[in-house]
């Protein structure tokens, strides 16, 4: 008789906890592909659900942000070590959520790892690649530094469950940022292994929130929350019943920073997030503050 | 209480400008009438004389002056290379030198403000804009904003500016703009469009290629209509956050860029351990400077509370030797109030403070009897609810609080949803440098208070805005990001 395996239940990621929704509802997650059997049930997050996150990460900014970026640099390389010993579980997470074969999921697997990598020696060089002094006409000391711009809410994109994934989550936190993720509404899986990868590697509680659910139920809170300062609309594209248009528009509201999804005029289309990043990413959710001092004796 | 020393009038002479009864708007390089023929007039704030009409741009007016841009784009200023560019920005570097003073006497006639501020201050920072942005026009390159590509144009940039630096946000606007090989419509404010229609005239004079710079005058619809025309690729607004809010909304899934730079609450924290009178000096720089009429204004004084008192006493003292009045007296150090409309928005919010329980102190100072004026004024026993501590004023009122730990100072300045500017008085660096950590706000002035230069990248955290201006920051914002991801 075969074993029967143990089943896993999938859960939020909140405040460095695995939450339920506090909706109690739950959506059906299929596999991709030609046949789609059924995967597990996701917990479908709620509005108060996305609220929960934003305190959880509004709560952990000051910590976050605040240490050294040598630090930050070490537990994100330490993320990278532990997604490495997590591969295969990535692997199987990433055939089930795109549909791949297993040649193409192991590739997908190892660029976003690398990615991670790429991404985790970046916290202490950003201050000075986009940080200078600035000689102004007078006896004074002044000095621009980047800064995180404090709560970023991420639509994870909708087909890229791992890969696109980490490529939209890590240059958030690389500066200090922290983040509430809503993950791929139908491939939701590879999101939650990541959660626990985040979990067990040093990364502190509510630096990155991840809620799986509905995306045009939640967006449109996260797009509007006052204690929200930035917003990814990456994941737009491709996600059912969301304009992100009306999204930017509500972010409007406070006057959010907003990195708008790929695509010409209206279309948001979902990139290719092959290639080697920029520093765009990084670049949209920082602010530059300049620090003027008087020299005299 | 001591008056000061009693100064004979100094009035700077108004026979350098020759200000025109009437203006049209200056589009395609030449000054044409708006086709509607609508226009307003512009007033002397500290008269209420009329000093011109100007024209009132509609849609289609507007729309005229985007394709005058559009056509200076592809076919001119796009093609040109940065070094031509870099060439028009010195002259007209140098063009507004020259013209310096009757910049400053034109500038102090439309908008109110003191003539040693427009002299020493606005129009000397505006040539600075231009040299130094010409600088950059042939070497982007080396900016650091793409990789490896050099950086490109947007296209036609529409921009709007406030009123209470109309010719140095004029610089600020079109100086990286142009330097960056874009092509801009501009909007001045409605109380204060003539140092902007003199500008044209300077363009005229470096023969800026038409189109290039077109300057369209008129109220909020006319912003309206350059903020909603589909062939602009990018909108840079200054102003408040109001209308900020209203262009994002706007310009939502156009694809358009923006950056916006708009109000602040600035806390102006003074420590135990500072220079006390040195901190008042720039306290008072802080609010009163062009008559607090600044978004970056440290409108809020945090004061700890053990030199509390002191501070407070030296301060009044201070304000009453400042000498209110006549802006072309060149011993006046606070001017008139721009316009009825913002008289008015102080008058309800100084009433406000006082309703809900704030003491109110003015100077005692005599006020002209005719024009818009209002008197240096204090707030003591504010607390951080109260609509003084709260809401931009953008006037001569100042808002004290006291703390009593560094922490508790940090977390009162942060509690507004501005994040613009703030200060920071101690004479202990440590302290100096953890408190500027921690303040969420773009420029924060440590022992120094409302001090600008083109190298120095401005703009806010929070609902205060995004993108910044001047420095090799703000070149950022007129050049199109890289398309990797």
């Amino acid at each position: 008789m075969a074993r029967v395996d143990v089943r896993k239940t999938y859960k939020l990621y909140i405040g460095g906890k695995f939450p339920r929704s506090e909706s109690g509802r739950s959506y059906a997650v299929v596999s991709q592909g030609r046949s789609q059997s059924f995967l597990a049930n996701a917990a479908q997050g709620s509005r108060k659900d996305v609220r929960d996150a934003v305190v959880a990460a509004r709560g952990a900014f000051a910590g976050w942000s605040g240490a050294t970026a040598y630090n930050r640099g070490q537990v994100l390389y330490r993320v990278a070590e532990v997604l490495e010993g997590r591969r295969e579980q990535f692997v199987a997470d990433v055939i089930a959520s795109e549909g791949v074969t297993r040649p193409r999921a192991e590739r997908l697997v190892d660029a976003a790892i690398d990615r991670w990598v790429w991404y985790a020696g970046w916290p202490d060089k950003l201050a000075q690649v986009l940080g200078n002094l600035n000689p102004v006409a007078g006896p004074y000391f002044n000095l621009s530094a980047p800064e995180p711009t404090g709560v970023v809410g991420i639509l994870a994109p909708q087909r890229s469950s791992l890969l696109g994934l980490i490529s939209v989550i890590a240059p958030a936190i690389v500066s200090g940022n922290t983040v509430v993720v809503l993950t791929s509404e139908d491939r939701p899986l590879p999101a939650v292994t990541l959660s626990e990868v985040l979990a067990t590697s040093d990364v502190p509680g509510g630096v990155v929130n991840i809620v799986t659910g509905r995306t045009a139920e939640l967006a449109p809170w996260l797009a509007s929350h006052h204690d929200v300062n930035a917003i990814d609309l990456t994941g737009a594209a491709n996600a059912a019943d969301v304009d992100w248009a009306a999204l930017e528009a509500s972010a409007a509201g406070t006057v959010k920073r907003v990195l708008r999804p790929a695509g010409d005029g209206p279309d948001a289309v979902e990139p290719d997030f092959a290639p080697a990043p920029s520093l765009r990413r990084m670049r949209a959710f920082l602010e530059t503050k300049t620090v003027w001092h008087p020299k005299g004796t | 209480m001591p008056t000061g020393f009693e100064y004979a009038p100094a009035p700077e002479s108004r026979g350098v400008v020759d200000i025109a009864s009437s203006y049209g708007l200056f589009v395609g390089g030449e000054f044409v009438d708006p086709a509607d023929g609508g226009s307003f007039k512009t007033v002397n704030p500290a008269t209420g004389e009329r000093l011109s009409d100007v024209a009132e741009a509609g849609a289609a007016d507007v729309d005229a002056a985007v394709r005058a841009a559009r056509r200076a784009y592809t076919q001119v200023w796009g093609p040109m290379s940065g070094a031509e560019r870099g060439k028009y920005l010195f002259r007209i570097a140098r063009l507004l030198q020259e013209r310096a003073r009757e910049f400053a006497v034109l500038e102090t006639l439309d908008n109110g403000k003191p003539i040693k501020e427009s002299r020493d201050v606005d129009i000397p920072l505006a040539a600075a804009h231009f040299f130094y942005h010409a600088g950059w026009a042939d070497k982007l390159e080396y900016a650091g904003l793409t990789t490896g590509a050099r950086p490109a144009p947007l296209g036609v940039i529409g921009q709007v500016i406030p009123w209470n630096f109309p010719l140095l946000m004029l610089a600020w606007k079109i100086a990286p703009a142009l330097a960056t090989g874009n092509t801009v419509v501009l909007k001045p404010a409605e109380t204060t469009p003539l140092t902007a229609l003199l500008f044209a005239q300077v363009c005229q004079q470096a023969d800026l290629p038409a189109g290039v710079v077109n300057i369209v005058t008129g109220a909020g619809a006319t912003g309206q209509a350059l903020t909603e025309h589909p062939d602009v690729d990018k909108i840079a607004f200054t102003g408040s956050t109001d209308v900020g809010k209203q262009i994002a909304r706007t310009i939502a899934g156009t694809r358009k860029r923006l950056t916006l730079e708009l109000g602040g609450k600035g806390a102006n924290i003074v420590y135990d351990d500072a220079a006390i009178d040195q901190a008042v000096e720039g306290i008072v720089s802080g609010i009163y400077f062009n008559q607090g009429h600044v978004c970056c204004a440290g409108s809020r004084l945090l004061v700890q509370e053990s030199v509390a008192e002191d501070v407070v006493r030296r301060l009044q003292r201070r304000l009453g030797t400042l000498r209110v009045g006549d802006p072309m007296d060149k011993n006046t150090d606070v001017g008139a109030i721009n316009s009825a409309e913002q008289l008015a928005r102080i008058t309800a919010l100084v009433e406000a403070g006082e309703a809900e329980g704030a003491t109110r102190w003015s100077a005692p100072c005599e006020l002209p009897d005719r024009g818009y004026w209002f008197a240096p004024t204090i707030f003591t026993d504010v607390s951080q609810a109260h609509r003084v501590a709260q809401e931009e004023i953008f006037g001569p009122v100042l808002s004290v609080l006291t703390f009593r730990t560094p922490a508790e100072a940090v977390a009162k300045a942060n509690n507004t949803p501005y994040g613009l500017s703030a200060g920071i008085w101690s004479d202990k660096g440590s302290r100096v440098l953890w408190t500027a950590d921690r303040l969420r706000a773009g420029v924060v002035w440590a022992n120094s208070f409302n001090k600008f230069d083109p190298t120095s990248p401005f703009g806010g955290y929070k609902e205060s805005g995004y993108g910044r201006e001047a420095g090799r920051h703000g070149l950022e914002a007129y050049v199109a990001a890289g398309s990797e991801d």
